[in-house]
């Protein structure tokens, strides 16, 4: 069983572990680096559980191999809140009662924000196409869906927010 | 104590609100320990063997080079399990025989379906223990297999079990057949009734198998210490239920296993049985290190409870007035590999939302090569109610009468005898009738190119056994144990029942849900009995430490009792004489050593007057004339809630409910290739709905019959939500195709041939 | 899963070695999409995996020569955020960003797409309809292939095992032109294929069609170039009759299976309803 150094960033830390060829990323941050907040669903790309980012790209982390992580930055749902402080996706989330069991939240919760990264105003429509891939069994996404449009009109709002203070 | 006939009018400043939920911050930032995120010091890796065969005799299993395996720690097979420690435990929602569970957790001379686990393997890595698997030598011999319910009960058929005869048929047949178990319930005379009818609509039919589908597989981790004594941590509805299985299958007293319930990634009923936990237990036992199991999805899917699928025979007879005097239902459920489909409980739902005089209903569990059903949310009234309900709609049509008034003209109310012998009290049918024909989403026609189905449906709800212990911190903060793995928010109304009762804000109060050692017994979170028993149980501990906070508050005031009032969180004195400021809680705990020691209160109890809850949903929809594509343009939910106490996870749960009754109705089902194995085991192939296969789903929260039983007037809401949309779907589709939809799932396919005439 | 040697060379050359070393053992890695799905359900089991995406030429999209040339390794996300590509070609960048959710996007790439030869690949009907051809490097040199030519039948290609597609070819874009992808699924995102249709014509300035290719997808074991139908539209305006003698070609094109997916017929039928509507989407485009 070969395995190999590899070095990469996760959530702005620099960090090291050794990985196995055929080892998934996702299995990499739960069983390597204790990052157990990136879900299996499926393990087959289909449920988005395992959703990070990947030098800014939304991608599954069970359909990448760890050895590609290699100096790439990665980012995971624990580093979403920052110094304690919660998303406002996250704050979006609890107030809507947008999740039931939790399981698909943190990557439901990734994907939502890659999207209003990119898109800080999408439509409806635009909300439940790019979250297609995150498979959530007890909402019916009506509550995720008003979670994301609530949370994009609070950033939307925040910037300016702080033009008003500075 | 509030069990009483009397919802007392309260005043309320929690139940109702929209805070927080407490585990909710855990939950967004990936703090929550799900299932398959435990780690322990020395911890194997676990995977298990499964039959590719869908029905074969085991004739030998060959260990011995797995054995040698470097890295290989312990192998178990059927023989480790000691099938003399059977019995029947009563667990849920039915009674649970132990001897065919451990069959089901690891084969016993035969593979009954494909899946069926023969062997395990525990190694120091998931990469040895899958090599493991491989160099585990299994020789079958293969049997002919039977998939489909009706395949099963014809002569002939492959039999699973060749000594087992029907029961319930009288005179009991003589020869063996696939049939565990027959019932026939009814009252009237239903066959000269529907020779008296003015019109009889009849039907055959089918629903596909399918599954809960939680996103989280399952997952646990055993560890047996050299004491005897032994941990489980798992993913599950009910971690008594856990315990009382693994033990009586790992023939071991319960004292002697603590069940630690993991937070659980959705469940829907597939998660109130075992599968892993006693294999990964004997595994531990024997090479006395901790073993973690987890599922593939794939395995979720070949390996765990689906639901049955059906074949229902369902004939209706009315008069021109829309008055249905007689209705008679033959139902046939997919059990799996083992007795004990909810047909049942499809039978006795069926047509349970309707006053009818005359009523007949024959009910058969069939097993057949599949993997054994579990319970899923409502277990069996979703068919039951796919049949009946398009036969309500087909007879609306015929009678030309709008599909709410015709089920307003038979709905039960207060005080009907159900054909299963429940009175129903306090029942909500007709005012949710009533709230979605006066709801916008019901007054303003669908859009041109849109047809509208309607559907209703009923569960029973339970109550049952539940534990709860409040315990009042030195500070005045509260904590609230209880038992029952939170699924949906129910942590948030268990703190929020706390809270009102006792006076403090909704923060104040943490939700812990508790292992089997450290609170009374509780059943499984199921039979959307939660919020009602186990809150029933909170509300109590929370009264009982209300009265000692007002015993602390005489004795600090050198009072009566009766002299002390518990308003708001403060206790306030009533005697004149007495010059005293009011105590709050806080200053009341503070002092807790001098007044009696620490401040806490358990409760454990049997909840009766659960609340029978219905349904009435309305799904909108338009088809592609060319493929056949379905599309759901609008989707209310209506729902005789009795009272909710976060209604933003009330309505959750309708939502949620609609959106797995959509699933099943428009794509979801389990596809067996002529080889008998599952074709489409992974979330790719099983179609469950999608952000963008739905649009919002509009709910109306009907409070106006409170449960009078309950402190709050809660009733179950959790399952009642996925009865409705299997025929409000079809009906809708039914309208476009002017032909009946009688085989769901209504793929594409089946939709364009109905538009073809085909 | 077994463990396998990873390898992310920086050369075409690297590459082709390391594969042509590991023989049947190896596997290239572009997105990972399917090939790690493979791996984790037993179906792949590479000692050597070579990823792709270290190699600048198979990542990126070019402008050359009036036309593309898209590195074999990029995902499908970068097609998508292309302007001129998805100007130039946007049937082409709408049946790439089919495959799969937002999160395969992000790794999924037209060569991945190409070589796991599902008759089912959504990318591929766009890319044979565009006319695309493949520029494939193994240990004895390089050669051109038309995308159509690729696929062998289900899970094949023409390709040794030791030759990787390094870049695709779209060529230059003629005036009033245009593209379009549509496929079938029974949900509305996250499935398979049930047909796919393809559809690349050219106008004249009267609005006659003077150029068409037709290609369907999931109804045969390769994905189909249909000549017939697109010889119905040229010459016409894309009028009624047209329309049907391309739906008669494709009909009369498809082999399709039976399967969990689909019925035959319901495959023939609708990748006809698909081929026309795709058709009339490219028209629009092309106006």
């Amino acid at each position: 069983m070969s395995r190999i150094r590899i070095a990469t960033t996760v959530n702005g830390e620099p960090v090291e572990f050794l990985g196995g060829g055929s080892q998934s990323l996702l299995d990499a941050l739960r069983d390597e680096l204790g990052l157990t907040g990136s879900k299996e669903g499926c393990g087959t790309g289909d449920c988005g559980a395992c959703s990070v980012m990947v030098d800014g790209r939304l991608v599954c982390s069970c359909l990448m191999l760890a050895p590609e992580a290699e100096g790439r930055r990665i980012e995971t749902i624990e580093g979403m809140a920052e110094n304690g402080e919660l998303h406002p996706l996250q704050t979006s989330f609890l107030d809507e009662a947008a999740l039931q069991c939790g399981f698909c939240t943190p990557g439901l919760l990734i994907a939502a924000k890659a999207l209003l990264d990119r898109n800080p105003d999408p439509t409806e429509t635009e909300v439940r196409y790019w979250l297609a891939g995150n498979v959530c069994r007890c909402t019916g996404y009506d509550k995720v869906v008003r979670a994301v449009m609530s949370a994009a009109a609070t950033m939307r709002q925040a910037p300016k927010a702080t033009e008003a203070v500075t | 104590m509030s069990d009483g006939d009397d919802a007392p009018a309260r005043e309320l400043k929690v139940v109702g609100q929209r805070p927080v939920r407490p585990d909710g911050a855990d939950k967004v930032t990936g703090r929550a320990m799900f299932g398959a995120d435990f780690r322990l010091p020395g911890m194997l890796a676990g995977r298990v063997k499964r039959s590719p065969h869908p029905h074969a005799r085991i004739v030998s299993i060959d260990t011995t080079a797995a054995a040698a395996l470097p890295g290989v720690k312990a192998i178990v097979t059927g023989a480790d399990f000691d099938l003399a420690a059977a019995g029947k435990i009563e667990a849920g929602e039915s009674a649970t025989d132990v001897k065919s569970v451990s069959i089901n957790c690891m084969a016993h001379e035969k593979a009954l379906y494909q899946g069926h686990a023969v062997a395990a393997v525990a190694a120091t890595s998931a990469e040895i223990a899958d090599e493991a698997l491989d160099l585990i030598e299994v020789t079958y011999e293969v049997l002919p297999h039977v998939i489909d319910v009706e395949d099963a009960m014809k002569d002939g058929a492959p039999l699973l079990y060749p000594d087992m005869i029907t029961t319930g048929e009288s005179p009991a047949p003589t020869e063996p057949s696939n049939i565990a178990s027959k019932m026939v319930a009814g009252c009237g005379d239903v066959k000269g009734a529907m020779e008296r009818a003015d019109i009889v609509v009849e039907g055959r039919y089918r629903t596909a198998a399918v599954h809960q589908g939680y996103i989280e597989p399952h997952a646990c981790v055993a560890s047996w210490g050299a004491d005897g004594q032994a941990v489980v941590w798992a993913s599950t509805q009910g971690q008594f239920l856990v315990r009382a299985l693994t033990a009586k299958i790992c023939n071991m007293p319960l004292s002697d296993l603590k069940v630690i319930p993991s937070e659980i990634g959705g469940g829907f009923g597939g998660k109130t049985t075992v599968y892993l936990e006693p294999v990964a237990l004997t595994l531990s036992r024997k090479c006395g290190r901790p073993v973690k199991l987890v599922m593939s999805r794939e395995e979720v899917f070949i390996a765990s409870g689906p639901t049955s699928g059906s074949v229902i025979d369902v004939k209706l007879g009315a008069m021109k007035d829309g008055t249905i005097i007689a209705a008679e239902a033959t139902l046939a459920y997919q059990a799996g590999a083992f007795p004990g489909s909810p047909v049942n409980l499809g039978c006795m739902t069926a047509f349970a939302c309707y006053d009818i005089e005359n009523v007949g209903l024959v009910g058969y569990d069939v097993v057949s090569n599949r993997p054994k059903v579990a319970a899923y949310r409502a277990p069996g009234a979703p068919m039951a109610a796919f049949a009946v309900e398009s036969a309500i709609d087909e007879l609306a049509l015929k009678l030309n009468m709008d599909p709410i008034d015709l089920r307003l003209k038979n709905a039960v109310r207060e005080g009907a005898k159900a054909v299963y012998g429940a009175t129903l009290k306090s029942i909500g049918f007709v005012e949710t009738l009533e709230a979605v024909k006066a709801h916008p989403n019901y007054t303003t026609p669908p859009a041109p190119g849109v047809t509208r189905g309607v559907a209703a449906g009923f569960w029973f709800n339970i109550g049952g056994e539940s534990s709860a212990s409040v315990h009042v911190d030195e500070d005045g903060g509260v904590t609230v144990v209880s038992a029952n793995p939170d699924i949906g928010g129910s942590r948030a109304s268990m703190v929020m029942m706390a809270a009102e009762v006792i006076g403090v804000p909704v923060e104040h109060v943490r939700g812990i849900v508790a292992d089997t050692a450290s609170i009374g017994f509780s059943s499984t979170t199921g039979g959307s009995r939660v919020t009602f028993a186990t809150g029933m149980a909170v509300v109590q501990a929370a009264e009982r430490i209300v009265e000692d906070l007002k015993l602390r508050a005489a004795k600090t005031w050198d009072c009566d009792v009766s002299q002390v009032d518990w308003k708001e969180g403060r206790a306030l004195c009533l005697d004149p004489s007495k010059d005293v400021q009011p105590l709050d809680l806080r200053s009341i705990a503070g002092k807790s050593a001098r007044t009696g020691g620490p401040i806490g209160a358990e409760v454990s109890l049997n909840a009766q007057g659960a609340a029978p809850g219905f349904g009435v949903h309305v799904c909108d929809l338009k088809v592609d004339p060319e493929t056949g594509q379905t599309t759901i343009v609008k989707y209310t939910a209506a729902q005789d809630v009795g009272r909710a106490i976060h209604p933003s996870y009330v309505e959750g749960q309708l939502q949620g409910g609609a959106a797995q009754g959509v699933g099943w109705a428009l794509n979801e089902e389990y596809v067996y290739g002529p080889n008998g194995t599952l074709e489409n085991a992974s979330f790719l192939d099983y179609r469950m709905p999608v952000a963008s296969d739905l649009p919002m789903i509009d709910t109306i929260l009907v409070e106006s019959r409170p449960n009078p039983r309950h402190p709050f007037g809660v009733k179950g809401v959790g399952e009642v939500p996925i009865v409705p949309p299997l025929a409000a779907v079809a009906n809708a589709i039914s309208r476009i195709t002017n032909k009946r939809m009688t085989s769901l799932p209504l793929s594409p396919m089946k939709v364009l041939d109905a538009l073809s005439g085909d | 899963m077994r463990s396998a040697e990873y390898f992310a060379p920086a050369s075409v050359s690297e590459a082709v070695a390391l594969l042509a070393q590991a023989g049947e053992a190896g596997r290239p890695l572009a997105g990972g999409t399917d090939l790690i799905v493979q791996m984790r359900g037993g179906r792949a089991k590479p000692a050597v995996i070579v990823d792709l995406k270290h190699i600048p030429e198979l990542i990126g999209i070019r402008e050359e020569a009036g036309g593309f040339l898209i590195g074999a390794a990029t995902s499908a996300a970068e097609l998508g955020e292309h302007e001129a590509l998805s100007r130039a070609w946007p049937g082409v960048v709408e049946a790439a960003n089919l495959i799969g959710s937002t999160q395969v996007q992000g790794r999924a790439s037209l060569g991945g797409n190409l070589c796991n030869a599902s008759p089912a690949a959504d990318s591929v009907p766009a890319m044979v309809a565009a006319g695309a051809t493949c520029i494939i490097e193994g240990p004895r040199g390089r050669r051109d292939l038309p995308v159509e030519a690729v696929q062998a039948g289900p899970g094949k290609t023409n390709l040794a095992p030791d030759e990787i597609i390094v870049a695709f070819r779209l060529p230059p874009r003629p005036a009033r032109s245009g593209d379009a992808y549509l496929r079938l699924i029974p949900r509305t995102e996250m499935d398979i294929a049930v047909v796919g249709a393809g559809v690349n014509l050219t106008l004249d300035t009267e609005g006659t069609c003077i150029a068409a290719r037709v290609s369907v997808g999931a109804v045969a074991p390769t994905t189909l170039l249909v000549e017939g139908a697109g010889a119905a539209l040229v010459g016409s305006k894309l009028n009624e009759e047209a329309l049907a003698g391309m739906e008669s070609a494709i009909a009369a094109a498809c082999r399709p299976i039976s399967d969990k997916r689909g019925t035959a017929d319901y495959r023939t039928r609708t990748a006809c309803v698909l081929a026309r509507r795709a058709t009339l989407i490219a028209r629009e485009r092309a106006e």
